[in-house]
């Protein structure tokens, strides 16, 4: 008698367990959360499609003329293209790879190999991330202040010579003014490749007596380096696909040279535009000229191409090596 | 004391060639010069900003800065309300897109993808990050108007600031999903275990348990996001659907110009930054502004994201 109760009771509970009640509330919300990543996805999906087709009349036919041509009047004009923009964009990127890595990759370094844990190397690392969250336009603000326009306080400075160094509206400016606006990109993501270095290696550098910059040298840099170009792949791209900025420094959309050689150093001191700048201008230009809108399309799949193939280049790159060191 | 050739050990000897000890100080001061870099260039941000700011408000007549009909920068109009309320619109609008999805698509990467979902989804979510502004601005003037905004109550023709900020929010969902997903990882697992072994289900563990854990973490990506929503100005520029000027309207189905694209738009155009009296330093003011605004928000958000780290 007693012993059936407690099989009874035993086997309530075994069922109590196995029984796949059904959380309706759960798998709402399951549902819910999922159908949020899947909207936000859906979203970068119709984005590149519609942009894709809406390009598609000038990409299909005339591709090779799109990258070669020159701005235009006219969109049916069978010169129109995009390559001073093309220009402008590529030297904006030389400009910033050549002067925002080597700081940023120095200032990474120093925050984390020399820098004594002060109060005053705390206050660089909260500058830097600060200087991450200003927005673009205030960038565009300083290039304006310090390579543009001459203003009389900053000639009081003694100063005056950057605007003169520059040209002013020009390629050398607008690089100038967005390698000040990734510089603290680079910075960040090269410390986190700097701090991910083991300290055994570093330690083994030092016991066979290697001075810091040695050790650096040797060990950090080598060690770090997928890290460090990831950053830059990322800070690139950014720079490339900024306009903002380069409204404020004073790109232009016509008045330039029809067919810029591309290695041709003589152009960046000189009145430039950019891709995103192209894309701007022609979207504002699709009121008067419908067929606009159908080439500022077109452009945009020529720097979502170069932009994404950047960022997908630098995540690999680093998906690859966290999986490789665990 | 100590002559050549002596095999005595002396401080001097262990202490290196002179040679290497003063190329490791020059090394050791350029490095500081480069670090200093970021101090230099926000010292100069600001010192630009409220150089030319000053100018504008010492000369400005107030009165033209309030309870004007709009923002018309080239006629000496510089009525802030009308900016203000427009950066605060789109804003708003891009919070009630950004938010639910980006925290939605945090909670599912970091609480129910498996590793397999997870490595598929998160680089798309960073490809999205990569997105330039200028393309949403275009994706948000020529397909989000006619094919979103037309349907809830807008005009699908032109841009407005529905538009814009419906834009803004797409963009900043990539952050709060990063921000978000980062402070629910920093969580400790044990808390999940122990809220599974008293036998909540997993809707009830990342309700009741992780997300009140990662609260400080969620709300920072929500300041951040607002922070850069405010910020945005291309989106604005070429979806908000006014072109050098504004007229002060209340409704987000009118065109404005929120601050960082009265800027831009003060920039562009045939006759660049020149214009009637101020109009230059009116940049600078403006820029002071959004820029007093997004520090303070920012400053406010990362103390939110070490309170994470604290805990943790």
């Amino acid at each position: 008698m007693a012993l059936t109760t407690i099989g009874t009771a035993a086997r309530q509970g075994a069922t109590a367990f196995t029984r796949q009640r059904r959380d309706f509330a759960g798998g709402l919300f399951k549902a819910v959360i999922l159908l949020s990543l899947i909207v936000s996805l859906a979203v970068l999906a119709v984005l590149i499609v519609d942009t894709v087709a809406d390009g598609w009349a000038q990409l299909s036919t005339r591709a090779w003329d799109f990258l070669n041509g020159s701005l235009r009047s006219r969109s049916i004009d069978d010169k129109l293209g995009v390559k001073q923009g093309l220009y402008g964009s590529l030297w904006i990127g030389i400009i910033v790879a050549a002067s925002a890595f080597p700081v940023g990759v120095g200032a990474a370094v120093y925050l984390e190999e020399y820098a004594p844990k002060s109060r005053w190397s705390s206050i660089i690392e909260l500058v830097i991330r600060n200087l991450a969250g200003v927005p673009s336009v205030v960038y565009g603000l300083l290039g304006l202040f310090l390579f543009v326009e001459r203003s009389t306080i900053f000639g009081f400075l003694g100063l005056g010579w950057l605007a003169d160094a520059t040209g002013g509206r020009s390629v050398l400016s607008a690089g100038l003014t967005l390698a000040v606006l990734v510089l603290p990109i680079v910075i960040i993501t090269a410390q986190e490749a700097v701090r991910a270095v083991p300290t055994g290696l570093k330690e083994g550098a030092y016991g066979l007596g290697a001075t810091k910059s040695e050790m650096v040298r040797t060990q950090i840099l080598p060690y770090a380096a997928p890290g460090i170009l990831t950053g830059t792949l990322l800070a690139m791209s950014r720079a490339i696909g900024e306009a903002a900025p380069l409204i404020l420094v004073g790109a232009i959309s016509g008045g330039l040279t029809r067919n810029p050689d591309v290695w041709d150093t003589s152009g960046l001191r000189e009145k430039f535009t950019a891709l995103p700048i192209i894309i701007v201008e022609w979207v504002s230009e699709r009121g008067r000229d419908p067929g606009f809108a159908t080439a500022a399309a077109a452009a945009i799949v020529v720097l979502l191409v170069l932009v994404l193939l950047m960022n997908m280049t630098a995540i690999l790159l680093r998906n690859r090596f966290e999986k490789k060191r665990g | 004391m100590n002559e050549a050739g002596s095999a005595e050990l002396s401080i001097e000897a262990l202490s290196g060639s002179p040679r290497r000890v003063r190329r490791e100080r020059i090394i050791s001061r350029a490095m500081f010069c480069t670090a200093f870099v970021s101090v230099v260039v926000s010292a100069l941000i600001i010192y630009a900003l409220f150089a030319e700011a000053w100018i504008f408000m010492r000369d400005v007549d107030w009165s033209a800065t309030w309870g004007q009909i709009g923002w018309f920068p080239r006629r000496g109009i510089y009525d802030m309300p009308t900016l203000l309320v427009a950066s605060l619109w789109t804003t708003a609008i891009a919070m009630v897109v950004a938010a639910p999805l980006g925290m939605g698509a945090a909670i599912y990467l970091s609480e129910y993808a498996r590793p397999s979902h997870r490595a598929f989804f998160k680089p798309i979510l960073e490809i999205l990050a990569g997105i330039p502004s200028v393309v949403l601005g275009f994706f948000a003037l020529l397909w989000l108007a006619p094919n979103v905004v037309a349907h809830i109550g807008g005009e699908g023709g032109r841009g407005s600031m529905l538009a814009a900020g419906i834009g803004v929010g797409i963009l900043t969902i990539p952050l709060v999903a990063s921000i978000s997903e980062d402070a629910m990882a920093a969580v400790p697992k044990s808390l999940r275990e122990a809220s599974a072994g008293l036998g909540a289900r997993r809707a009830v563990t990342t309700l009741r348990v992780v997300l009140p854990a990662a609260v400080s973490g969620l709300v920072a990506s929500l300041i951040v996001a607002v922070s850069r929503a405010l910020g945005e100005t291309m989106v604005v520029f070429m979806a908000g659907g006014a072109a050098d000027a504004a007229i002060k309207t209340y409704s987000p189905y009118d065109g404005s110009l929120t601050m960082p694209a009265a800027m831009a738009s003060l920039a562009s155009g045939t006759d660049q930054v020149v214009g009637e009296g101020l109009t230059f330093q009116s940049l600078f003011f403006v820029g002071l502004v959004l820029f007093m605004l997004t520090l303070g928000l920012n400053l406010i958000g990362d103390r939110f994201v070490a309170r994470v780290r604290e805990q943790y």
